[in-house]
């Protein structure tokens, strides 16, 4: 077993994290061939349903069944949280590279042009993007990828351009090798720690991000499964039947818990020091 | 008023820092730990006041006066720190509240053990620091640390230590943060008030041609063990262990220099 | 601490013009056609010619960007061509719901944040600790509209205590009415917020009893707790300082949401109407002023925070 799975997994909380990830991600698999039932189907004369048998969580108004809602909507999930992660990535590393491994005066432009963007909250950015080319869920994705991305390029320029000027990569570079194969033996791993504990907080917004975008109407298009739509359809009834919520409410929460609880497993599993460097500790936005 | 230091263990996150150690230091005498860094010195220091960082067991017996240390609450070791036991730290540039004055700083070491009033203590505070020769004392309370030499922080650091005129003095490398140039100086300021107030001394440090200024007994650790207990002349000139030999070699440089050794 | 304050606001004045240059690109430049946009599938050719015409896009790029801000800079944020109605107008009445309910949530999160955040670094190890620990994971993870469908089904439903939408017509002259609308939308967002906070307090007092001068403090004489109260936190509540622009930030866009749950008629309702009915014209003076307001509390963050600290008051 790696063994940064290895130290995740003895840590209580990572473990936790790892599960819950694990078991979303299998049940998304899962819910391609089989659900109890098809979750588009609506049985009009069972609408409102208790959770009982056969229905496990109930029905919603129109006698769809809240559990193969659920299992349905992690697809969205895992397909919203990866594109955001992945969106991220790209957009960060760029912006951390083009901030360290350059020439002074670029340098110096993307450092401060990052301290300016950092100011964008991803609402404000999927809402320019909705306004031009409505909602989707591809708004989520690159509204979270976006201003993620950016918060991860701020806490890892300053960590490539350190271990850039160290004197193993110097050594390196004075042995010969060229730049690129510098970046990948060198830079990559040490920037690795930085930046993977940002990503799993990324994703953990992206699925915050698609509730909440959702359910303003700028996510997830009505006839999709997510939990955001889920979460928006059955809040109108919520005087009628108000526990119906705390289904689709519940997978979020414990999802984004344990995407948080990830993130912070592998920063304490990569951190050695054990020192919390303050600059680090991005406060999520409230997105949804 | 004596320490006695009985079989001191110290456990953080289950590894053993200390691993048994045992010394006294009777009323006025000038006792020296020394050994190299990670032998545990400073950590004995802490378990005596109670001030292990979190995740830190102490067991074993510390005796001062008679009364067990170890296992007493905190509130009354708090009542023993500044008052009966002092100590200075190694690094001045941390030691200090950066956002406080230092002499508000100083006055808290007075008003804490006499509740005196901010005015009274104030002068207190002034006294202090021109006991500690710091230049133009009544100006100087009202800066802030960062505005400070080292040397004049640690200055402050003794200043806060001896406000209350303690009994016993723990003093932790005091010096080995400092430019070269004035850690003569602030060893013989240490070395004047101590004598001033017949305190008894334990000085930690990893030089021996320190100790050899400083001390009269010298308890050698290394990796939280007694390896060698004698009087400093003993270790200097007769090392029975390999430990003390290494420490001597380390420190031969400045020994023989006409200035320094004993 | 003059200069800083002007190398701030130059940057302050910076990210303002970054923004608005980047808000003007995304919904005037890369749409294509605005006026096609606004006007919909269903308008003729001529009605989105004379639309064009009105809103001034058949003049250069540049004279378009410097009519919006100029206009913005002397207060005329541009009338709505679906309303008729001023955009500053209807931001400054909207204004009267979201700014109460922003510093409402502000204040619950702090009395949230900082008693137990301090509470749970203190009883570190202890059970009491670790549940506020725990908690605050829990509720930094649960999404605010959730979190405010479960309070409405609490306190509006069940119990009955508090409204679950809507706010009083005539605004603040029913002070009681209105304070007890924005109560439940408050809560929400102060809970959320300040969990989240909570665990940043927390951080900041745990690193702080490690610093080596609460150490000092203590071995003068006080007890450990007190020599964390009297010098650590002092020092947790000047990074706290420095997160409050962000929590600030998260108020203000959880508000969009929250509102629409609750419908009140705030900015941030307002907003997203806007961009549903794609009335871009609006939409564009909105985003620029809430970004604005972004980086302007960022900026008095910032400034205060410098100020607080004697350090840096002497290094300039």
């Amino acid at each position: 077993m790696p063994r940064w799975l290895r130290l995740l997994w003895s840590n209580g909380t990572g473990r936790f994290g790892l599960i819950v990830m694990a078991t979303v991600a299998l049940v998304a698999l899962v819910s391609l061939l089989w659900t109890p039932f098809d979750p588009l189907d609506a049985d009009v004369r069972n609408r409102w349903a208790a959770p009982s048998w056969p229905h496990l969580l109930g029905t919603d108004g129109t006698g769809r069944d809240i559990l193969s809602l659920i299992m349905a909507g992690t697809r969205t999930t895992v397909f919203v949280s990866a594109g955001a992660g992945i969106v991220a990535t790209v957009v960060g590393i760029a912006l951390a590279a083009l901030g360290a491994l350059t020439a002074r005066w670029m340098r110096e432009t993307v450092a401060v042009l990052v301290d300016i963007l950092i100011a964008f909250p991803v609402l404000i950015i999927a809402m320019m993007i909705s306004s031009v080319w409505g909602g989707s869920l591809w708004v989520v994705i690159w509204a979270v990828g976006i201003g993620f991305g950016v918060n991860i390029a701020r806490v890892t320029r300053p960590e490539l351009r350190r271990v850039q000027q160290s004197d193993f990569v110097l050594a390196g570079r004075a042995s010969g090798l060229t730049a690129s194969q510098n970046l990948v033996r060198h830079l990559l791993p040490n920037v690795a720690q930085v930046f993977i504990v940002q990503l799993s907080w990324s994703m953990a917004v992206a699925v915050l991000a698609e509730a909440g975008l959702s359910y303003l109407g700028f996510g997830a298009s009505v006839t999709e499964p997510s939990w955001g739509i889920l979460l928006a359809d059955l809040q109108r009834y919520i005087g009628i039947h108000p526990l119906s919520v705390l289904w689709p409410g519940l997978a979020i929460t414990v999802t984004v818990l344990a995407l948080n609880l990830l993130g912070d497993a592998l920063r304490e599993a990569t951190d050695p020091t054990l020192q919390h460097r303050m600059a680090e500790i991005r406060t999520p936005e409230v997105v949804a | 008023m004596s320490l006695e230091v009985l079989d001191l263990v110290v456990e953080i996150d289950g590894r053993r820092v200390v691993d048994g150690v045992s010394f006294d230091v009777p009323d006025g005498a000038r006792l020296g730990l020394i050994g190299e860094s990670g032998s545990g010195k400073s950590v004995t220091a802490l378990a005596v006041l109670g001030l292990l960082p979190d995740g830190a067991v102490a067991r074993g017996s510390i005796r001062w006066n008679g009364a067990e240390l170890i296992g007493m609450p905190d509130r009354e070791l708090a009542r023993l720190r500044g008052d009966d036991i002092g100590i200075v730290f190694q690094e001045p540039r941390t030691a200090l509240n950066p956002i406080r004055t230092v002499g508000r700083q100083i006055a808290e070491s007075v008003r804490i053990h006499t509740g005196a009033g901010r005015r009274e203590a104030r002068l207190r505070a002034i006294e202090e620091a021109t006991r500690v020769h710091l230049p133009d004392p009544e100006t100087i309370i009202d800066k802030y640390p960062h505005q400070l030499s080292g040397g004049q922080r640690q200055r402050v650091a003794i200043a806060m230590a001896l406000a209350c005129r303690p009994r016993l003095l723990i003093a932790d490398e005091p010096t080995t943060a400092l430019d070269v140039t004035i850690q003569a100086e602030i060893l013989n300021l240490l070395l004047s008030l101590v004598d001033e107030h017949g305190m008894s001394l334990m000085f930690i440090t990893h030089d021996l041609a320190v100790l050899a200024q400083v001390a009269t007994y010298g308890v050698v650790l290394d990796s939280g063990r007694v390896i060698e207990a004698a009087p400093v002349q003993a270790l200097l000139t007769a090392p029975a262990s390999p430990i003390t030999q290494g420490l001597l070699r380390d420190a031969t440089a400045t020994l023989w220099r006409p200035e320094g050794g004993a | 601490m003059i200069r800083y304050a002007l190398t701030r606001g130059v940057l302050l004045v910076a990210g303002l013009l970054v923004s608005s240059v980047l808000i003007f690109l995304t919904l005037r430049v890369f749409p294509g056609d605005v006026a096609q946009i606004i006007a919909g599938t269903q308008a003729s050719p001529a009605a989105v010619e004379a639309l064009r015409e009105s809103l001034g896009l058949n003049r250069p790029l540049m004279a378009q960007y410097g009519d919006w801000i100029g206009g913005v800079l002397t207060g005329d944020l541009g009338t709505s061509q679906l309303s008729g109605v001023s955009v500053g107008a209807e931001l400054a009445q909207k204004a009267q719901v979201t700014v109460p309910l922003g510093i409402m949530s502000l204040v619950i999160a702090l009395l949230i944040a900082v008693p137990f955040g301090i509470g749970s670094a203190l009883l570190r190890g202890r059970a009491g600790g670790t549940a506020i620990s725990v908690t605050a994971q829990a509720l930094a993870a649960v999404p605010v509209i959730w979190a405010g469908m479960m309070l409405i089904v609490v306190f509006a439903v069940w119990l009955g205590w508090l409204p679950a939408q809507g706010f009083p017509r005539q605004g603040w002259d029913q002070p009681w009415q209105a304070v007890r609308a924005l109560l439940l939308p408050a809560l929400t967002i102060g809970i959320v917020e300040g969990a989240m906070l909570l665990r940043f307090v927390r951080s900041a007092t745990l690193q702080a009893r490690g610093q080596d001068f609460v150490r000092t403090a203590a071995a003068k004489g006080l007890t450990r707790n007190r020599a964390l109260i009297l010098h650590g936190i002092p020092a947790v509540g000047l990074s706290i300082v420095t997160v409050l622009g962000l929590q600030i930030a998260g108020i203000i866009v959880g508000s969009v949401v929250i509102e629409q749950l609750f419908t009140l008629p705030g900015i941030g309702r307002m907003l997203v109407a806007d961009v549903g009915t794609r009335d871009l014209i609006k939409v564009q003076s909105e985003l620029l002023v809430l970004t604005g307001l972004v980086l302007i509390v960022g900026f008095i963050v910032d400034l205060v925070h410098h100020f607080v600290d004697p350090r840096q008051r002497e290094a300039a």
